[in-house]
This record gives structure tokens, C-alpha cells and sequence, in this order.
């Protein structure tokens, strides 16, 4: 492990190259490297520079506004946070459980936003990385370059992610900042017409996923010695899963697994996260650092998102998924698969199943009619869990007599991954960067791996390709001595 | 013979005591407003309904036809003048579309669309207005507020309470509500009367029912408010 390289001794006497901002990424964040005489990485971290503050301006709001404002938490999975602020806000208006449709609807959006945004993370953001190579022509590697090489392999993501929207906005009224989902249930169903015209693409998007964990698969063979290294790392594993140990991306009881894969926590229920987690501050970084209170902050961090609740279920109710579950598993001769290029495997399989489900879905006649709203007993507290493209999403709310939020915390999915990421890039600035000469290529390495955990920095959305990268490498006296600047 | 003027070149007929913006919505010529109501007398404080008679600008709500007059309404002049005195209500209250309940509903922001409004322009006040949630049914946030004092004529003139008032004069000018506490809930409002009924923006809305309209098939997401305002005579 490389915790050694969190804080250097001696720092004001390193040279200090920065990364800003870390691109092809969701968000704002940047990489500092402190590097001595001898072009050896001291220190590296991975810093989240934007202060959002949602968790303080939604206090004092009326509680049925906050499903809608919180998801301009994030322009590629607001669904996420609509639907985790709803099943929180659930327990306020006393609609505990909310109806079948309800549910039902809720999840085939949710799944409809699994669909899209791994298509979007995986073709768009990091495919350029694997088919090209991380040292590629800069100019080449992206989503366009993709496009020239694969025209296949990209329609489908453009393709599949459209399909995922189309859900969404079949079911939320918009394709990013819907409104469908509000304290106590739904506010429209699934039309016929929309129903019928997402079942006849739904087959074919079952397809191009099984085609698009292929060519993962393909990729992990033809160069193991890379997907299987790649910034390694060892950590604990953690999300929802359903009471039976099936993976469940809408809802279920949190678990907990060591870096052997043991079960060290089981069935706690989300209204109890915090029993269970607590979060670390550094000063370095906006962003907390959670972690299982019973192993402390130093053993108790862990990582979220596909490639742990792939290995952290028992199994994925549906079928062609949970095939391709097995077959990852076995990959890891009976350890737990811990490269963090993996979760590009697991994410797909992922993105199989979200297909699966959506499709099945669309054949229930609860979506299109039945009751969706339920309400009881009016309660001042509530939590909402969802496992969220990039992991477990925490929303907690309290609400005073007069419906107003007085208490808002939200651990979001990359904070969770917050120690995971900085310990990758770690383990990548050891191996691959200490004592060479920096190039924008070498640099790139470091954003690969922290593009693997699908990072939400800030859960804002920024535009795609447009982002510029200056790295300057300046002396202890503050000389420029090597610039990289790519635009 | 009946009398006349031109509205944008085009002859409207109207009766002696009608304003212009009355006579030309008569005539089914729309006029935006935010202050003006049909069951109200003129207030001509939003300024919306501006027009220009021969070169001097009119408040349409309140100003008589006369016979002969040239009205310009829909004009780039004037329209860009409405626009300019959207983009200072916006930027004087705080208006946060995305989560308000009143969105696809709210005719600040149906105007806004209607008149091309692509950008704040001025530089945004922020003010510090905490919401008053004291009322078991009725939330009044004040964010929102545009000075039109609808729910004060409203309460006074309909329901015969008075609820709700100005205070202060310029930019220190706002909504209060008539109770020593200063809080809604220690008034008589009740959520049936006109007065919690009439806001045309997001102030006074009914509590527990947020979004249960989807985004979409509201009122201005329908249709623009100058067809919306024809058709229901408001």
C-alpha cells in the first residue's frame, strides 16, 4: 500500500506538479504530486475544489421541493438523488411502503439511469483510454476518435445511453431534471405509447450490453498484465443489497465486506447508516472521507460502485447478468477482483442487468395504471439509500412540525470512493511515474485510474472534451522547469 | 358611430371608461401584465403593460382610450423595455426556477419565455427573505414576491381580512403579513380564500401538494401565457 505517500515530509522542498482539472471526468477536481531530486512521486492526492453546500442551503426549504432541487446536485445522474430524497421523504409523508406502481416506476427509472450513464462513463468517457491506449494521440483519444476507429462500438453507446434517457423521460417527464417521483410516490404513469416504444428497442439494447461486456472481456484478455495490476489496491467493499443477497440497485439493507471479501457487516437497514459509517475530515479536500466505524478510519474505508456490489452480492436476478457475474467472479480464482479497471467489467454487467430489468419492467401493468400515491402517519425523519451509478448514495433529512427541512446530510457515491480513488492514484504514481520524465501521456495514467471508479467530483456536469489541462513542474524556488499543456 | 383608436395599426372599437388594455383585449389583443386583474381596479405598478402613445409611455391598465389614439404594443422597443423590467424583477427577488413549485404555472416566468428573455442581464440582489411556514396549510415564501399586491387587494377587498400589506418604500419594500407576530399563522387566513389563490407567481402557495402536476403538462408549458391570458380572461 502506499498510505505513505498521503502527506510528505519536507514538503516545501518538493517540486509540485499539478493536474487541474482532471478531465473526461463528471465534476472539478485536481491532482497534486510533490516530487523530490530524484523524480520520485513523495506525496500524491486526489483534491475536490468545489464547496457545494447543498446540505446547508436546503435547510429551511419546504421538504416536498427537495426531491427536485437536490438533483441539480448532478447533470449525469440526477435521477439518483430524486429518487434517494424521495424514498427519504417517504417516511415524513408516511407512505412507508410506497404503492407497487409507485415502486415499480421508480425503479424503471432508475434503472433506466443505470443504462444511460454507464453507456456514457464507459463509451464516451473511457472507452478512448482502453481501445487506444493510455498514451495515445491526445487529439484521438475521445469519444470522436472512437467513432472514426469503431463507428460499431460507438453508435451503440450513443445508442444505449439514449435509450436510458428515453426511460428517464418516460417516467420523469424530462431526460435530465424530471419531476416524477415526489414524497409519497409518483406523479404520472408509464403511457402506452411510450411503454410500447421503449419495448420495441428493449431487446436490442439487451444485445448491444451483452456485445459491450464482450469487448471489456476481450480487453481484459488480450493485456492482463495491465487490467489486472493497473493501480491495484486492496480495500473493503461495500452497498446495498436486497434482504436475500441479490443485487438491488433501488433498495435493501447495507453490507459490509473486508478486502478478502469476508462479510463483516450484514443487513443493517438504511434508516441506520449512520450506526454504522462515519466520515473523516482532511484539510486537504472538500470531500469526507467515510468509513466503517467498528475498523476506524485508518482499516474501515472501502470501495463503492459496480466493482464492489458485483463481488458484494450473492447473486443478480436476472440471468444473462448473472452469468457474466459468474464468469467475473471466477476471474478472480477465488479472491476478490481489486484492479480498479475491472469496474469497467463490472459496470457493464451492470449496464446488462439495468437492461434486463427495464425490460421486464415494461411488461408490468403496474407501471402503466394503479395507485401512486400512499400515505400515513406523518414522521420528522427519513432516509433514503440507493445504489447510484457510482455507488451507495445516502440522503438524510429531518423535518420540523411546520414542514420544513431542519437537517440535511448526504454522503453521495464518490465520497464514499474518496480514499479509494487517492490510494489509486497513489499506487499509479509509484509505479508508473516515479523517476521519469513527465508527459501529458505518463499524466494520463493517473486520470485513467481515477476515471475507472466513475467519479462524480462535484455531481455537476461539465462539457465533455472541452476541458484543458496545463501540468507545470516547478522547482522548489518556484522555476518552471517542464510545462505540458494540452487544450 | 362607435369610437375607435389604432392598436399597433390596427383599429380597436371601445366604449367611453374602458382603458386601453381592456379595450384591446376586447378586441383580442393581448397586452402582458403581472399586476392587472379583471376583477380588480388598475394597480400600474409592474409596469408590464406599457405602451406607447404618441411617443410617451402609458400604463395600458390604467389609461383611458381615447378616439383616434396610435397605441404601440408589440414592438421591439417595447417589448425589449418589458423584458428589461423582467430581468430587474428577477434579479430583485430570488427565483429559482428548477425547484419551484410554481414552475409551468408562474406568470413571471411564462412572461419571461413569451418576451425572449435569455439572461439576467443585471447583477442579482440576494436578499435574505426566510420563508414563513407557520401556517398549517399555506407557505408563504417570500423569495418570490414581485410587489403586486394581488393577495393584499385581494384580503382587503374579497375576503375581508387583510392579511397582507407593503411595507417600506424602494428597495426596501416588502410583503408583511397582519399579525403582531408578523407570522401567517397567526392570522385568519384560510387556504379557500382569494387571497391564497391569486399570487401569479410562487409566494402563496398550498402546503403538501408540491409537483403533484408534472413538469410538462402545466399551464404555460402547454400554451404561452399570451394565448393562456386570452382565453380564460385573465
Amino acid at each position: 500500500m502506499t498510505a505513505e505517500l498521503e502527506t510528505a515530509e519536507g514538503r516545501e522542498k518538493l517540486r509540485k506538479v499539478a493536474i487541474d482539472p482532471v478531465s473526461r471526468v463528471e465534476g472539478h477536481g485536481r491532482v497534486t504530486l510533490l516530487i523530490d531530486d530524484d523524480d520520485q512521486v513523495r506525496e500524491a492526492r486526489l483534491h475536490i475544489v468545489e464547496f457545494r453546500g447543498f446540505e446547508v442551503f436546503i435547510q429551511g426549504r419546504p421538504y416536498w421541493e427537495v426531491p427536485v432541487m437536490v438533483q441539480r446536485l448532478c447533470g449525469i445522474c440526477p435521477v439518483s438523488h430524486h429518487l434517494a430524497a424521495s424514498k427519504a421523504l417517504d417516511r415524513v409523508v408516511g407512505a412507508v411502503p410506497p404503492s407497487h406502481t409507485a415502486t415499480q416506476l421508480r425503479r424503471l427509472m432508475h434503472y433506466g439511469q443505470i443504462l444511460q450513464s454507464h453507456a456514457l462513463h464507459f463509451f464516451h468517457l473511457s472507452s478512448p483510454d482502453m481501445l487506444f491506449g493510455f498514451e495515445a494521440e491526445v487529439g484521438k483519444r475521445n469519444i470522436v476518435g472512437v467513432a472514426e476507429a469503431y463507428p460499431d462500438v460507438a453508435r451503440q453507446g450513443v445508442l444505449l445511453r439514449k435509450f436510458g434517457q428515453e426511460v428517464i423521460r418516460a417516467t420523469a417527464g424530462k431526460r435530465i431534471h424530471g419531476t416524477g417521483a415526489v414524497p409519497g410516490g409518483m406523479n404520472r404513469h408509464l403511457s402506452m405509447v411510450d411503454r410500447d416504444a421503449l419495448r420495441a428497442d428493449a431487446d436490442q439494447m439487451v444485445a448491444w450490453s451483452q456485445a459491450a461486456v464482450e469487448l471489456v472481456k476481450r480487453l481484459h484478455r488480450a493485456d492482463p498484465d495491465l487490467y489486472d495490476v493497473f493501480g491495484v489496491f486492496r480495500s473493503g467493499l461495500a452497498s446495498l443489497v436486497r434482504c436475500d443477497g441479490a443485487m438491488d440497485l433501488y433498495d435493501g439493507v447495507l453490507r459490509f465486506r473486508d478486502g478478502d471479501g469476508r462479510i463483516i457487516r450484514d443487513q443493517v437497514p438504511d434508516q441506520d447508516y449512520h450506526q454504522v459509517l462515519q466520515e473523516d475530515v482532511k484539510s486537504w479536500s472538500y470531500m469526507k472521507f467515510p468509513y466503517l466505524i467498528e475498523r476506524g478510519p485508518e482499516l474501515g474505508w472501502y470501495k463503492v460502485g459496480p466493482l464492489a456490489r458485483v463481488q458484494n452480492c450473492d447473486f443478480i436476478p436476472s440471468p444473462l447478468a448473472e452469468a457474466e457475474r459468474r464468469e467475473f467472479i471466477d476471474h478472480g480464482k477465488g479472491d476478490v477482483v481489486h484492479a480498479p479497471l475491472a469496474y469497467h467489467w463490472a459496470r457493464m454487467i451492470e449496464m446488462l442487468h439495468a437492461a434486463e430489468v427495464i425490460r421486464d419492467l415494461l411488461d408490468d401493468p403496474a407501471c402503466t395504471g394503479g395507485e401512486l400515491m400512499a400515505q400515513g402517519s406523518r414522521g420528522h425523519e427519513g432516509v433514503g439509500i440507493i445504489e447510484a451509478p457510482r455507488g451507495t448514495l445516502i440522503h438524510h433529512y429531518q423535518v420540523g412540525d411546520d414542514d420544513l427541512v431542519t437537517m440535511c446530510n448526504l454522503i453521495v457515491s464518490t465520497t464514499h470512493n474518496n480514499q479509494a480513488m487517492n490510494t489509486a492514484v497513489r499506487e499509479v504514481a509509484k509505479r508508473y511515474l516515479s523517476g521519469r520524465k513527465l508527459t501529458e501521456g505518463l499524466l494520463n495514467h493517473i486520470e485513467v485510474a481515477i476515471r475507472a471508479f466513475d467519479p462524480c467530483l462535484s455531481c455537476a456536469t461539465h462539457a465533455l472534451g472541452q476541458m484543458p489541462l496545463v501540468v507545470e513542474l516547478t522547482g522548489a524556488d518556484g522555476e518552471v522547469i517542464d510545462r505540458v499543456v494540452r487544450d | 358611430m362607435s369610437k375607435r383608436f389604432l392598436f399597433d395599426g390596427r383599429p380597436v372599437v371601445f366604449e367611453d371608461g374602458q382603458t386601453i388594455l381592456q379595450a384591446a383585449r376586447a378586441a383580442g389583443h393581448y397586452i402582458p401584465h403581472l399586476c392587472w386583474h379583471p376583477d380588480f381596479p388598475p394597480h400600474g405598478s409592474c409596469k408590464l403593460c406599457i405602451v406607447k402613445v404618441a411617443g410617451r409611455h402609458v400604463s395600458s391598465c390604467a389609461m383611458p382610450a381615447k378616439e383616434g389614439m396610435e397605441v404601440e404594443s408589440n414592438t421591439p422597443e417595447i417589448n425589449g423595455e418589458r423584458r428589461a423590467l423582467l430581468q430587474m424583477l428577477f434579479v430583485e427577488g430570488n427565483h429559482f426556477c428548477p425547484s419551484c413549485e410554481k414552475s409551468g404555472n408562474c406568470q413571471l416566468q411564462a412572461l419571461a419565455y413569451d418576451l425572449e428573455m435569455t439572461g439576467e442581464r443585471f447583477a442579482h440582489f440576494f436578499p435574505e427573505r426566510p420563508v414563513d411556514s407557520s401556517h398549517p396549510d399555506v407557505l408563504l415564501d417570500f423569495n418570490r414576491c414581485i410587489f403586486c399586491e394581488l393577495c393584499v387587494r385581494a384580503s382587503r377587498d374579497v375576503d375581508g381580512k387583510n392579511v397582507f400589506a407593503l411595507t417600506n418604500r424602494g428597495i426596501n419594500k416588502h410583503l408583511v403579513v397582519n399579525a403582531e407576530s408578523g407570522r401567517l399563522g397567526d392570522t385568519d387566513l384560510a387556504a379557500d380564500d382569494l387571497a391564497a389563490n391569486i399570487c401569479p407567481v410562487g409566494v402563496i402557495l398550498k402546503k403538501r401538494v408540491g409537483f403533484a402536476t408534472p413538469i410538462g403538462e402545466r399551464t404555460y408549458d402547454v400554451k404561452p401565457i399570451h394565448i393562456v391570458a386570452m382565453e380564460d380572461g385573465k
